[in-house]
């Protein structure tokens, strides 16, 4: 029964990952970003209700928590972005190559 | 009463210090927009001095009313370290020797302070050169107040760097410049000594207590051995300080500053440090006769040597200066004879008349122009009669003339020298006595007497404002009457001085015949008058500029020794720093360092590759780093 939610949660965070890696645009980047975090909320979850232990549900929240401040932060780094370069490919932002 | 006097301690030297971070501040904050008045910051730089001396009389009030073998204060304001045995407070202490330092130095600074208002009018820097003579008199009162050898080595450093900027005041001119780092560097040698001195000091009977009175009931642990090494490298110190040979060289150099910063180095401060610090460890000194001995030779044949050089130089301040190194001279003299009352009774008196002199000496130069060459000046009696008298009262002061203050004090080492069966530095001791009124009254009588050699400058010539002057009479009087204080007692006296001193240091009185002691005088008297007289008969009159040949020709070139130091050291250790900057140190310690260098590049440009500037690689990497870690730690817990 548990399992099914794992592996749910796992589905999710493995398509974050490649969201993640194989999307050029930030935007589709960050909403990658976004999908890992709620399948670590899943996995949170479903482990409280296992153990019937509150820690779970309570760390989902704080993680939506961070969520939510993190979104404010990245959508004003992705609007300074836009005005910078005037596009948003993730290509064009490398000046840590060696 | 006793609790204030004690808060004082810490006080006497606070004052100075606050003065000279006061004029400091206010010096760099302001000297870009305009500067206050000279009268203003003149007013703080002497209000430092001044507060000190008073409370320094309170001090010295207080210990005289106190038994005479209780008269010691002890302050400690708070723990400075503490490293394993090594516990060092910092703490002052006032007992008879330095409550006598503590007074003379305050009273004169203050004089020389309010001397310099006016002969440092309208110059550019006003208060930062009192900033620094503030400071250096701080330095001075905590090298003299210094419960033990590590607050007084603070105070010792501080006199060194100040006499180190004030030397080299006027910077424009390089050689100045230079004579400000040679004194700091030549004093750096003699300070090395003291360190070590003070590490084998420590090593041998420290670890119970750093502080005077714990060291000197300390003191009979101490090897004979030992106890030489301590008494000879602390001795290195006094010779790097007081400018004794073979450390002399740079005090001569040293008039390059102002002239009230000689009057202050000369006087009350700096060089008078030497013979305090012997005097001080008086408890060493006295368990090894042999390095009072070495002490005084050396003091007896620096006064010679330098009273050599006195005789033929012809700028007004190096003769001084000069008189000084051979004072000096005598006062080690006296200490090394374990006479350190009298050698210390010397320093007092030295401490009026040659402030007095080298202000004299001031005046003149402020009055020529600043002109310091003696052939330029003459006849300068009607038109600096203050100056001129007063000069004549220090100068006989100098020359130990009866019963000018030097007389005394001279006279009580020589016959310390001569009661003690020290027949030859006392034999000496009466010839530089000779020589010293001959090379004063030389200067004098040139500057003075005869005809102007330069008539432009001579009619151009009068007497300095009263800032000036009046300084110059207090001191007149102290060197008249400096010496009654401590009046032989074949002359009627109390010897008040030596009284005072003797619960302090360890003198060693030898009892000897008042004919002896008659016959001594005499004889100093006798080489006194001689050297007088020559000068009268040679000078009196106006005398031409002197052509120098054969031997006066090799003193008036100082027996060439700084040019020898100059061969022997300085040339030698210039070559050896050119070679290792230009040879070892670019292929011997820098071949490892560039090879480690060139590795971490090699290294760098493999790992560059990776570094593709993409963001998705980076999260690539990361995933591929912590699925690794998941394999590592999942493999570890099963």
């Amino acid at each position: 029964m548990i399992s099914n939610y794992l592996t749910l949660s796992v589905i999710l965070f493995s398509l974050g990952i490649l969201g993640v890696i194989s999307r050029r645009n930030v935007f589709t980047v960050f909403m990658s970003i976004e999908m890992m975090l709620n399948a670590a909320n899943l996995a949170f979850i479903s482990f409280s209700r296992l153990h019937v232990s509150m820690d779970g549900q309570i760390l989902a929240l704080m993680v939506i928590a961070v969520a939510a401040a993190e979104a404010s932060l990245a959508l004003a780094v992705v609007i300074l972005l836009h005005k910078h370069k005037g596009m948003l490919d993730t290509n064009i932002f490398s000046l840590l190559k060696g | 009463m006793e609790h204030t006097a004690i808060f004082y301690l810490g006080l006497i030297p606070l004052m100075p210090l606050i003065g000279a971070l006061l004029i400091g501040i206010l010096h760099v904050m302001t000297c870009k927009v305009g500067r206050f008045s000279d009268g203003f910051y003149g007013l703080i730089a002497v209000l430092g001095p001044a507060v000190s001396c008073i409370m320094a009389l309170q001090v010295f009030e207080l210990l005289r009313a106190m038994p005479v073998d209780q008269r010691i204060l002890v302050h400690k304001v708070f723990t400075w370290f503490s490293v394993g045995e090594l516990h060092i407070n910092m703490g002052f202490m006032a007992d008879p020797l330095s409550s006598l330092f503590l007074l003379f130095v305050t009273f004169i600074g203050t004089l020389i302070h309010i001397y310099s208002i006016g002969y440092m009018a309208e110059d550019k820097s006003f208060a930062k050169f009192f900033a620094y003579m503030n400071l250096f008199l701080g330095s001075m009162l905590i090298l003299v107040l210094g419960d033990g050898p590590v607050v007084m080595f603070v105070g010792w450093e501080g006199v060194g760097l100040c006499s180190y900027l004030l030397i080299s005041y006027y910077n424009e001119d390089r050689s100045n410049v230079l004579a400000g780092n040679k004194a700091f560097i030549v004093n750096r040698i003699g300070d090395l000594g003291f360190v070590l001195g003070m590490a084998f000091l420590f090593w041998s009977i420290g670890s119970h207590g750093f502080d005077y009175v714990t060291l000197k009931a300390n003191a009979h642990m101490l090897t004979p051995a030992i106890g030489l090494v301590v008494c000879l490298l602390l001795f290195v110190g006094a010779t790097g300080k007081s400018a004794q040979i073979p450390l002399y060289v740079w005090l001569p150099d040293a008039m390059a500053g102002p002239t009230p910063v000689s009057a202050l180095i000369h006087a009350a401060t700096m060089v008078t440090a030497g013979v305090y610090m012997v005097a001080r460890f008086s408890f060493l000194y006295a368990h090894v006769p042999a390095a009072g001995e070495v002490v005084a030779w050396i003091g007896i044949l620096t006064a010679l040597v330098s009273a050599i050089y006195g005789m033929f130089q012809d700028d007004i301040k190096k003769i001084l200066a000069y008189s000084t190194v051979s004072q000096l001279g005598y006062m080690f003299a006296g200490v090394g004879l374990a006479a350190y009352s009298a050698g210390i009774f010397h320093v007092l008196t030295h401490a009026f008349f040659k402030a007095l002199l080298f202000l004299c000496a001031g005046s003149v130069i402020y009055a020529m122009h600043h002109e310091q060459n003696i052939w330029k000046m003459g006849g300068l009696r009607k038109k600096l009669p203050i100056t001129y008298w007063t000069m004549v009262i220090g100068g006989f002061a100098l020359a130990g003339c009866p019963p000018f203050s030097g007389f005394f004090s001279k006279d009580e080492i020589l016959f310390s020298a001569l009661a003690g069966g020290h027949k030859a530095i006392w034999l000496i001791g009466v010839v530089v006595a000779g020589m010293t009124a001959y090379y004063t009254f030389r200067m004098i009588f040139v500057t003075f007497h005869g005809e102007p050699h330069s008539k432009a400058a001579y009619e151009h010539a009068h007497e300095p404002p009263p800032y000036m002057t009046v300084p110059l009479v207090i001191l007149a009087a102290g060197a008249l009457l400096a010496g009654l204080l401590n009046l032989p007692e074949v002359m009627g006296g109390h010897q008040l001085v030596s009284h005072w001193l003797a619960p302090s240091v360890l003198d060693h009185h030898v009892h000897a015949g008042e004919t002896m002691e008659w016959m001594a005088m005499g004889a100093s008297v006798l080489a006194v008058a001689i050297g007088f007289f020559i000068a009268l008969f040679k000078f009196a009159k106006g005398a031409e500029v002197p052509v120098f040949s054969g031997f006066t020709k090799f003193a008036y070139n100082k027996f060439y020794i700084d040019e020898l130091y100059d061969a022997v050291f300085v040339q030698p250790y210039k070559r050896i720093g050119s070679v290792i900057w230009q040879q070892f140190d670019p292929n011997v310690t820098d071949g490892p360092r560039r090879f480690i260098a060139g590795l971490y590049g090699i290294a760098g440009s493999a790992f560059k590759v990776l570094q593709i500037g993409f963001v998705r690689v980076y999260a690539i990497y990361m995933v591929i780093g912590l699925s690794l870690l998941s394999i590592l730690i999942s493999q570890t817990l099963n």
